[in-house]
């Protein structure tokens, strides 16, 4: 098990380091980069170039670009608010956007999980497609229209929710964000689970459980929801690209002053440091979603938590 | 003296895609308490059906379309199982009274409980113990009785920390948990090694003469009952074709079907013989055949074989035979040749130890 | 039990015998029972309707209305959606907010039936030809990432050992990152366009059928060990490729299924974001997103395209999830 973690942790370095490579490659070939601009004076010019050692080969800039990252240096903005340090820009966004994005997670899976509990449990009767459709739903209608929805009539027409974030109140003006957001993940959990718990409750134990004359009910609680709830967690890692995806436009509509909303921006003006960083944290943030999950399944499924024996 | 099961008439269908599926087209046998019936047919989940079908558990579109089941769960009472609510079935029946062992006992258990909280369940559900407490205790008895070893430690464990044989041996506790009257063992050594199964099947041999339960051993192979069932049930195309007791199926079978089962069995004595399979395969059951479904591929067919279902033919008061070849107008077959040649070395055998 | 003639108890001949045996036995057909599962599947079949309503749409759309889609009309700028039966009930009369253009401007005899876009072209005719686009552009992205996924999967997994784990290497490393971050950075340097669109969309989608075909590619590989132990000969390719191919149909079907929406949704998201296909080009995405702009005071620009987007995802969820259940060999009453 401890060899598995840190084979994966290794194997998730290196991603990331193919990353920030493939990163840095864009960086190269793109023009308008920060050190064509005219309104530099010789000697900025002279300063520029000893600091990313412009003149120096490939690796070796490469190799400064990715000292610079460890500091956390990403460059500076050459669009937005120029000359300002790039993660001066991000960092302050960041935590809006996390945690609006953990606020969808919650709620989705929450919602998810029952949903498919629910429809699990008692296939095929009205429950089951009643929520089937509403999931099938929450899958198919693009996040942002349902921005649009939910800003358009419940913001707009009807004025309940604040349509628009605001600093002063952080929780209520971001419940319409949080909805929108939370639809595609509580459809997608629902479906998943859903298949999981049918799959779980045709397998051979469950027979033998209900052989037992285990009653109906306590067969999918005690055996039934504990099996299916173990590979929920592996779509966690999927889930997290939507909300990221997600919430490049969610911020926009509703003017949420996080990072989804910066990238749209960077990239409408070309600022490629902002991209740049931003695609990192996302990377990132991907990366490490995905490394927990893989530890966290080895926690809960006692087959690789408790080792082979006697 | 009285069965203690006795099913008459079963038919069960299922409903599919491309019409009915006449899975039991007639089915009728009797358990006695304190016996082992062993009910033998082709690979295939029909025998399985006709357990489900018993406790209830069939899919849904499966429907029992008439025949009865009577449990004798007191000296003067009996129940229809058919005819009893899912309720009462899982309250008092299922695990309680009649308990399941299934086939392959590497999915039998929930890999996520341990394998003492899993032979608990039933206990502590219908109710046998007054507490965990005395549930452990009870656990760890049964343990050892099915031939665990360490059953403190064992207690704790999770299913993947078994082996196959050892996992049956938990299968096993968890069905005599309740102290069932009637345990079903559907094919529970096939899915195991030869030297796995003889284990288990003396397991389960030694555990009814300690508890006295009647056993239903469903099988494919009647080389594996052959030491521990009292009588035998020879089900084909969804019928009953042959009931006897073990000596009699064994030293004088009659129908086709069962020559062909004994004669696949391949004997460990002889090194030239042939391995011998029945030629053809079962019919589709969404077609039933109107009358003797074996008839086609015995090799000893007769022209009513095609018009009409042969009814029993008694050869004594235990040894029933569906077959048209024991009608008094009938040509008389012989067994095929290797089954002469072995019963012949077994009557050797006989008079030489007596 | 009297009655019987001894005739009926002569032995009977094989000839007779085998025609019996035949009539007995069940054909296999595969396809036939998934689609007869299908067919009971009410949401796929809601799903197979809508996309071939919309299809049709797409097609004759354009031609239906009296107006092309890239005509600018500067006196018909802005107006909301007006259809002649339904203004009859007080819909779609043309009116949005209590104010009517068509009355104000004294266009009585004029009909936009989804309205016109801010420089007064019809948005009927510009919906049904961004369906079009969407939706080609969807099939030609899932269509390479089917040819592409197959590819590879049937490379990594016949060849095995060195080749097969740097393959598989790679698609971890792909997989690593998010598509989000791929398909921007694609974008960003191809400068988005119709090529550079379909070359992004694909970009990630042919690895989960990458896996699938690999997968059967290896459990066809086994049995082929097994048998070749007692035969000889060298299992080609083409061997290979054709025992495998009736196995992962089903699945790439239905992963197929899936990967449309995913598609049509990338487009319009990307459109959204400006990295997607430019005006004048009316995919659904740029409709949505030059809509959007107006949303507050002219809805009927977002919200036309916006349902058709909805509809033809929603519908393309429904046939795939439909198609899984059917092609799902389920335990067939046992």
């Amino acid at each position: 098990m401890v060899q598995y973690i840190t084979k994966r942790i290794l194997w998730s370095f290196l991603t990331l380091f193919i990353i920030i490579f493939l990163l840095f490659l864009l960086l190269q070939f793109m023009p308008g980069s920060p050190f064509d601009d005219e309104k530099l004076t010789e000697a900025q010019r002279i300063l520029m170039y000893a600091k990313y050692g412009l003149d120096q080969p490939f690796f070796v800039r490469f190799g400064i670009y990715i000292q610079n990252i460890l500091k956390g240096d990403f460059g500076i903005s050459l669009a937005l608010q120029k000359n300002m340090l790039v993660q001066d820009i991000i960092t302050p966004r960041l935590g809006i956007s996390v945690r609006i994005g953990l606020q969808a997670l919650l709620l989705g899976t929450t919602l998810g999980i029952i949903f498919g509990v629910i429809s699990g449990s008692f296939k095929n009767t009205w429950y089951d497609t009643f929520t089937t459709f509403i999931a099938v739903l929450g899958v198919s209608v693009p996040s942002y229209v349902f921005a649009l929805l939910l800003s358009y009539f419940l913001g707009y027409k009807l004025r309940i929710f604040s349509i628009t974030f605001k600093h002063g109140e952080p929780l209520m003006s971001s419940i319409l964000p949080t909805i929108s957001l939370s639809m595609f993940v509580m459809a997608q959990t629902t479906r998943f689970l859903r298949t999981e718990l049918i799959e779980v409750l045709g397998s051979e134990y469950i027979k033998l459980v209900t052989a037992k004359g285990v009653k109906r009910h306590l067969v999918i609680l005690r055996h039934g929801i504990r099996n299916a709830m173990i590979s929920v967690v592996t779509i966690l890692g999927p889930l997290t690209v939507t909300l990221m995806t997600g919430s490049l436009v969610v911020e926009r509509v509703y003017g949420v002053p996080g990072i989804g909303d910066l990238l749209v921006e960077g990239i409408l003006t070309n600022d490629y440091n902002i991209i740049v960083m931003i695609a990192f944290i996302y990377s990132a943030l991907y990366i490490f979603m995905n490394l927990s999950v893989d530890i966290l399944y080895g926690l809960i499924d006692p087959r690789i938590r408790v080792a082979k024996g006697g | 003296m009285e069965p203690i099961l006795k099913v008459e008439h079963l038919q069960l269908s299922f409903e599919l895609s491309q019409g009915k599926n006449h899975v039991l087209r007639d089915i009728s046998f009797e358990l006695y308490p304190q016996e082992t019936l062993a009910i033998v047919g082709e690979s295939g989940s029909v025998k399985s059906v006709t357990i489900k079908a018993l406790l209830g558990l069939i899919d849904e579109n499966g429907v029992i379309e008439s025949g009865s089941c009577l449990f004798r769960y007191k000296s003067n009472e009996t129940v229809d199982l058919l005819q009893s609510s899912d309720q009462y079935l899982q309250r008092n029946i299922r695990g309680n009274k009649i308990a399941v062992i299934f086939q392959d006992p590497m999915t039998s258990l929930d890999p996520t409980m341990t394998i003492g909280k899993q032979i608990m369940e039933s206990m502590l559900d219908h109710k046998k113990v007054a507490d965990k407490k005395e549930a452990k205790e009870k656990t760890l008895n049964l343990l050892k009785l099915v031939g665990i070893d360490r059953p403190d430690e064992r207690f704790k464990h999770y299913p993947h920390q078994l082996s196959g044989g050892m996992r049956q041996r938990i299968v096993i506790a968890i069905a005599l948990a309740c102290e069932p009257d009637i345990l079903i063992a559907d094919e529970p050594t096939t899915a195991l090694d030869v030297t796995i199964q003889a284990q288990i099947l003396e397991l389960i041999k030694d555990i009814q003469k300690k508890t006295g339960v009647a056993i239903i051993f469903i099988t494919h192979d009647l080389g594996v009952v052959a030491n521990i069932a009292d009588r035998v049930a020879v089900m084909y195309a969804g019928k009953i074709v042959e009931v006897g007791t073990s000596d009699e199926i064994y030293y004088d079978p009659r129908h086709p079907y069962t020559w062909g089962l004994l004669s696949s069995i391949p004997s460990l004595d002889k090194k030239d013989e042939d391995i011998v399979a029945i030629a053809g395969t079962p019919p589709d059951l969404t077609h039933p055949p109107k009358g003797d479904a074996f008839a086609y591929r015995s090799g000893v067919a007769l022209a009513i074989d095609l018009i009409e279902h042969p009814p029993f033919f008694e050869v004594s008061k235990t040894h029933k035979v569906a077959s048209w070849l024991l009608h008094p107008m009938a040509p008389q077959v012989a067994m095929p040749d290797i089954l002469l040649r072995r019963l012949n070395k077994e009557e050797v055998h006989e008079v030489k130890h007596g | 039990m009297s009655e019987y003639t001894s005739d009926q108890f002569k032995r009977m001949n094989i000839d007779d015998l085998a025609m019996e045996e035949t009539s007995m036995q069940a054909p296999p057909r595969f396809f036939k029972d998934a689609f007869t599962r299908f067919k009971k599947n009410k949401g796929g079949l809601i799903g197979l309707v809508a996309i071939g309503m919309i299809l049709l749409l797409a097609v004759i759309g354009p031609m239906l209305g009296e107006h092309t889609y890239n005509v600018i009309v500067k006196e018909h700028i802005d107006l909301p959606a007006r259809i002649p039966w339904f203004e009859g009930f007080g819909l779609f009369d043309g009116s949005v907010q209590g104010y009517n253009p068509y009355v104000n401007r004294g266009l009585t005899d004029v009909y936009y039936w989804f309205g016109t876009d801010n420089l007064g072209r019809d948005l009927w005719a510009r919906v049904w030809m961004g369906t079009r686009i969407s939706f080609f552009v969807a099939i030609v992205a899932v269509a390479i990432d089917v040819v592409i996924g197959i590819t590879y999967g049937l490379v990594s997994g016949y060849f095995g050992g060195k080749v097969d784990m740097v393959m598989q290497r790679v698609v971890e490393v792909i997989s690593g990152i998010p598509n989000l971050v791929v398909v921007i950075l694609l974008m960003l340097v191809l400068k988005p366009g119709l090529t550079s669109i379909i070359l992004a969309l694909m970009i990630t989608g042919w690895i989960s059928m990458s896996r699938v075909v690999r997968s059967q590619v290896l459990k066809i590989k086994e049995m082929e060990y097994v048998l070749a132990a007692k035969t000889l000969g060298a299992t080609s390719f083409i061997i290979i490729f054709k025992e495998v191919l009736p196995n992962i149909v089903g699945q790439i079907i239905v992963m197929t299924m899936f990967s449309i929406p995913s598609a049509i949704f990338y487009e319009s998201f990307l459109a959204f974001i400006g990295l997607g296909l430019q005006p004048p080009t009316a995919s659904l995405g740029v409709l949505i997103s030059r809509g959007y702009q107006a949303m507050l005071t002219y809805p009927h620009m977002v919200l036309f395209p916006v349902i058709v987007l909805s509809i033809l995802m929603l519908s393309f969820n429904l046939v795939a999830d439909g198609l899984r259940d059917a092609f799902d060999p389920k335990m067939k009453g046992f």
